[in-house]
This record gives structure tokens, C-alpha cells and sequence, in this order.
């Protein structure tokens, strides 16, 4: 078996005696896609933040390319390769769609060579490149906060591939899309996979289906179980918690 | 108002041709007390510059840039003081006779050096900004209470020089005017012009290096930090590192800045530590416009002459039109005087007064590359 690149050992988080996170275990192989699912209060965010450094956690380890995340401080955790989308999109409003790429694609991203240089032209190009997956090329030198949200959206999943992380874990990315954008965008995370590791945290139902990718569900901080889409859809638990719920509801 | 590339670029060396005329003919126009008051306001532009970088652009309203204003302007009255003192008893500055000191404290002993001190001027206050700056930053403390730690640190500063007689004559402050410099007094009127010239030419010195560090990418990760710094960290950003270069920066600004008003104003003092004069900093950048720089140095100069000149008519009453303007600035014109012209304001307003027509199509066509439609 292939070493995983993530493994989550028994993580616990409590917060003030709340536990967010109750025993989690997960990993994650190279080139894998993976969705996760889970109902409101699930500790999905949470999870994103004890991967991305945000949030240490009360017991248990991190393990990313072999390594402990746990002592490193979240920019370190960024540059050793895991990228984040956040839920709500969190672009850098005033400054250019191009220089919020500009920003992302940077490497080294330490103040002096970010003073004294250029950005390099082989990352200019990647710009270009970005912007054109994500049909923002008309919008290069528009402020990112008079974008549109799905733009922004995009925006964000292009910073975060512009990182160019190992892994990349993408938080509510088709929140507030069109139907047409989202399917745009889970064909993006799809030919994404492979060479990345990626990891959706979602809601929408079409949305997961349509990334066809073995789902983790949660359920009150732990692992509820996983499988694929058939699978989860027929477990009883799931119906239960969350997918009966949901179901019922529509 | 659309101008081509090339009416701009004339336009530009058209503006700055009248600067230089301006700053050559300054001296030779201006009574030497007007001169004297326009050379101090300049100064004090390069502490507004630096005020722009930490706050209009990186986000860190600090309320202690006196603390370096005045570490400035000590090294600069210690080195003229230990230049003209070679007649006094020990050959050491007059005051320290009052005291009872006999031998000059350690910490005097470079600033007889002219090169040491034109260092330390700016390399003093930055070392102390960053060294401070580094410490606060890495824990994280940001906000409303880095501001209130920085005046807490202004307040330990004035306390701390305010009470040492014996090592920099406490609250009385060190003279400037009085001492020889190319072996004239400080205080004369060639000397002064001298100032004048220079304070004038540092101020435009500053403001290039201002612009030059935030002209790119560097730039970019201050707008970054101050708009929301959680999310540069998940970008792979140290904001620690960041916010303590710039900082340290806006402190050496400060401290040339300090030196500068200290030669033109004829002495040093905990006063340049008080409250209120680090607050009045942030204003002059409010009022002139955060993250404009030219706005900055507009601010200072433009607000504390009218200082002089309402104070001059109606004595009691600048603080009520400062105030006043404080008011306007944050309720109507968040931006700043010149970061409301940047921001089409002017036609806005005219535009609800009724006075201007509408632009026709939106969105703008040269924002969405949109062919202008043939009449």
C-alpha cells in the first residue's frame, strides 16, 4: 500500500468542554478526491481547521507527507503544500484580480525577493493560465471586490491551485453558484485530482454525485462512515442523520 | 477628466518643475519666520509618510510614533550639543554642570561622530520600532489593542526621558539652536535655510522609497495583511514578518523626521511624546487620505499651516476646527481629502447638487473592454 499523504490519528477538539471533534481518523492517498459530507454542527470547518493550523487540537496527530502538522504555524503548514478555500469566498478585495493571483503563485513568499523582484515570467504565465480556466482574462485588472460571487469563487479556487499545494482542501465551493457554475466547477476538481490531492467539503447533494469520488460522512465530530455515493445513500445510519432528513425535507 | 498618456506625462513634469521653483525660491519669498514654520511642517510630513505605510496601507493604527519622532531628534541634539561644547568645564554639554555630572554617560560618547549620528537618526528608531513591533506582532495582538499598547509604550517613553536630568536633562529637553554647526549658530538664518532645503528634499526622498515599497507585490501583502490576515497566512505569508518591517520602516521615517523639526524647531523634549501629538500624526493622514501617500504629506503640511495661520487670528480656536475636521473627515469623507478626489467623489457630489450630467452607459467601457458603440 501507497504511504498516505494525510492521516488524521484520533483527533479530539474540545472547546470548553464542547467536543467539535470527537476521535476523528482519516487519510487521504495521493491523487485522491475525496468528498465530505455531513449536516450542520457536523465539525467539518473544524476538521479544515486542524488540518490548515487554525485550530490545535486537544489530543490526537496530524501526520502530512510524513511529518506532524501540530508545531507548525500556519503559513509553514501552507508553504510545506495544503492549500484552503474558505466557506464564505475570501478574496483580497482591493487589490486586482491579477495581483491576488499574482500573490498566491509567489514563491519564495518571504518580504525581501517580494521587495527587490519581479515576479518571475514563467508565473506570469500561470496567471494567464489561471485566469483562463476560470474565464476571469476580461477581468485581469478589476478590483476583486466588484466581482460577482460565483467569480469570486473561482477566484479563490484559482489562488488556491496557483499555490500549487500537494493537497488541496476546497470548503463550500459551489455555495451560491448557478446550477451551470457548479457543474463547471466540479468537472475543475475532477481534472484537478490525480496530480492533487483534493478534498471537498460540501452540502450540495448533485454537486458530490457529480464528483463521483469515494464520501467520508460526519457525523457529531467522528466518522460516520465511507464509501461511495451508492453506498452512503443506502446506509441506514446516513438516512437517519442526515440524508432522511434532507430527503424529507425536499 | 481624461487626459492622454502624453498631456499626463506633461502635466506631471509640469507639476514637478513648479515644486522645484517653489523649493529653490522659497527662502528668497517667505519671511525667515514663515520659512522656518514651512520647513518644520515638511518635516513632519515624513512622519506622516510613515504613519500611511503602518496604517493606511498595512492596517496598524499606532498612537506611539512620538517615541521615534523624538529618538530621532535626541541622537540629532546630541550630536550638536557634544559639537559645541568644547569650551564648557570636562568639554562636555553645559546642562550636565547643573547635575553635578562630571563625566559624560556611555551612550553620548559616539554621537561626537557626524557619521554615527545620521545612522542612528533613522537606524535608532527603526531598531526599536522593529524590536518592539516583532514582539507584539508575534503574539498576535492587533486591533484596538495595538493601538492601546502603543500609547502605553509613548506614555513609558515620556516618563522614562522626562525623569532622567542627569542623563539627558530630563523635561527641560536639549537646546539645538544655540549650538554651532559648520561653525555658525544652529538658530541663523543661513544655517535654517539650509534645513529648509533639505527637509524639502527628504520629504520628496521619502515619499519615492514610500511608493517604491508599495509599488508591487510587497505593497500588495500590506493591503493583504490589513484587509484580512488570517487568509494571507493560509497563503503561505508570514503577516509577523511583515508588519515588522514596515513598522520598523514608518519608525526610521519618524526619526528623520524627528531630527529634522528638532534642528528647525531649537530643541528636543518629552513634549514630542505626549499624547496628543501622536494622535494629531494619525489625523493629518486621515484627513489627507489613508493609503494616498501624497495625502499624507498634503495632510501635514497643509493642516498644520493652517494651525499657525488660525491660530494666529482666533488663538483659541484650532482645536475646535481640528476636532471638526476629524468629524467631517470620518463621517463624510472616509477616504480623505485626496482619497475622495481619487474616488470620483468630486462628480458624485456634484452630480446630487444637480450640477453634472450622468455618465450613460454602464458598466464603464474602459473597466469591461467593451467597444464604445459608433454614434
Amino acid at each position: 500500500m501507497i504511504k498516505p499523504l494525510l492521516e488524521l490519528n484520533q483527533i479530539t477538539v474540545s472547546f470548553d468542554g464542547f467536543l467539535a471533534l470527537k476521535n476523528l481518523n482519516l487519510s487521504l492517498q495521493p491523487g485522491e478526491l475525496r468528498a465530505v459530507i455531513g449536516p450542520n454542527g457536523a465539525g467539518k470547518t473544524t476538521f479544515l481547521d486542524v488540518i490548515t493550523g487554525k485550530v490545535k487540537p486537544t489530543k490526537g496527530d496530524v501526520i502530512f507527507k510524513g511529518r506532524s502538522l501540530l508545531d507548525q504555524r500556519e503559513h509553514r503548514i501552507a508553504r510545506m503544500g495544503i492549500g484552503r478555500k474558505f466557506q464564505s469566498p475570501r478574496v483580497f478585495e482591493n487589490l486586482s484580480v491579477y495581483d491576488n493571483l499574482a500573490l498566491a503563485v509567489s514563491k519564495p513568499k518571504k518580504p525581501l525577493p517580494l521587495l527587490l523582484g519581479k515576479i518571475k515570467g514563467f508565473q506570469s504565465d500561470k496567471i494567464d493560465q489561471l485566469m483562463n480556466i476560470v474565464n476571469l482574462l476580461t477581468r485581469k485588472n478589476v478590483l476583486a471586490g466588484s466581482l460577482s460571487h460565483g467569480q469570486k469563487q473561482w477566484l479563490e479556487i484559482a489562488m488556491l491551485v496557483g499555490q500549487d499545494p500537494d493537497l488541496l482542501l476546497v470548503d463550500e465551493p459551489v455555495a451560491g453558484l448557478t446550477d451551470e457554475e457548479t457543474e463547471l466547477t466540479a468537472d475543475l476538481l475532477k481534472s484537478l485530482s490525480g496530480q492533487n490531492t483534493v478534498l471537498v467539503i460540501d452540502h450540495d447533494m448533485e454537486f458530490i454525485r457529480r464528483l463521483d469520488s469515494p464520501v467520508t460522512v460526519l457525523h457529531q465530530g467522528a466518522v460516520l462512515c465511507e464509501g461511495n455515493m451508492q453506498t452512503i445513500q443506502n446506509d441506514s445510519r446516513v438516512i437517519e442523520v442526515y440524508l432522511g432528513k434532507s430527503e424529507g425535507e425536499g | 477628466m481624461n487626459f492622454s498618456n502624453s498631456t499626463k506625462k506633461w502635466i506631471t513634469l509640469f507639476v514637478w518643475v513648479l515644486i522645484l521653483v517653489a523649493i529653490v525660491a522659497a527662502p528668497s519669498v517667505l519671511p525667515v519666520f514663515r520659512l522656518n514654520l514651512l520647513g518644520r511642517y515638511l518635516s513632519l510630513a515624513i512622519v506622516a509618510l510613515g504613519v500611511d505605510l503602518i496604517w493606511g496601507f498595512t492596517g496598524l493604527l499606532s498612537l506611539g510614533q512620538g517615541v521615534f519622532f523624538a529618538l530621532g531628534g535626541y541622537c540629532a541634539a546630541m550630536y550638536l550639543q557634544l559639537n559645541s561644547s568644547l569650551e564648557f568645564p570636562n568639554g562636555i554639554p553645559e546642562f550636565f554642570g547643573l547635575y553635578g555630572v562630571e563625566k559624560l554617560p556611555f551612550f553620548w560618547e559616539p554621537f561626537s561622530s557626524a557619521i554615527f549620528t545620521l545612522i542612528a537618526i533613522w537606524l535608532v528608531p527603526a531598531l526599536v520600532a522593529g524590536v518592539l513591533g516583532f514582539l507584539v506582532f508575534r503574539n498576535r495582538i492587533k486591533g484596538v489593542y495595538f493601538s492601546i499598547l502603543t500609547q502605553a509604550a509613548l506614555l513609558v517613553f515620556f516618563n522614562l526621558f522626562n525623569g532622567q536630568q542627569k542623563l539627558i536633562n530630563g523635561t527641560n529637553g536639549l537646546k539645538t539652536d544655540v549650538t554651532l554647526l559648520f561653525g555658525q549658530m544652529v538658530g541663523s538664518d543661513d544655517i535654517q535655510k539650509l534645513f529648509f532645503w533639505l527637509s524639502a528634499v527628504l520629504v520628496i526622498f521619502s515619499w519615492f522609497i514610500a511608493k517604491w515599497i508599495v509599488r508591487d507585490r510587497f505593497g500588495n501583502v500590506l493591503i493583504a495583511i490589513r484587509d484580512d490576515e488570517p487568509r494571507i497566512r493560509f497563503t503561505g505569508f508570514n503577516p509577523t514578518i511583515f508588519k515588522t518591517i514596515i513598522f520598523a520602516i514608518a519608525g526610521g521615517f519618524a526619526g528623520i523626521s524627528g531630527a529634522l523639526y528638532t534642528v528647525q524647531s531649537g530643541i528636543v523634549s518629552p513634549q514630542f511624546m505626549t499624547v496628543p501629538f501622536s494622535i494629531e500624526m494619525v489625523i493629518w493622514v486621515a484627513v489627507g487620505g489613508r493609503g494616498t501617500l501624497l495625502g499624507a504629506i498634503l495632510g501635514a503640511v497643509v493642516i498644520n499651516y493652517a494651525k499657525s495661520l488660525v491660530s494666529e487670528a482666533f488663538p483659541a480656536s484650532w482645536m475646535f476646527i481640528q476636532g471638526g475636521l476629524f468629524i467631517l473627515v470620518v463621517t463624510a469623507l472616509p477616504e480623505g481629502v485626496l482619497g475622495w478626489i481619487q474616488s470620483d467623489g468630486p462628480r458624485n457630489f456634484l452630480l446630487r447638487a444637480g450640477l453634472s450630467r450622468r455618465i450613460s452607459t454602464y458598466p464603464k467601457n474602459e473597466i469591461d473592454n467593451i467597444e464604445e458603440p459608433s454614434q
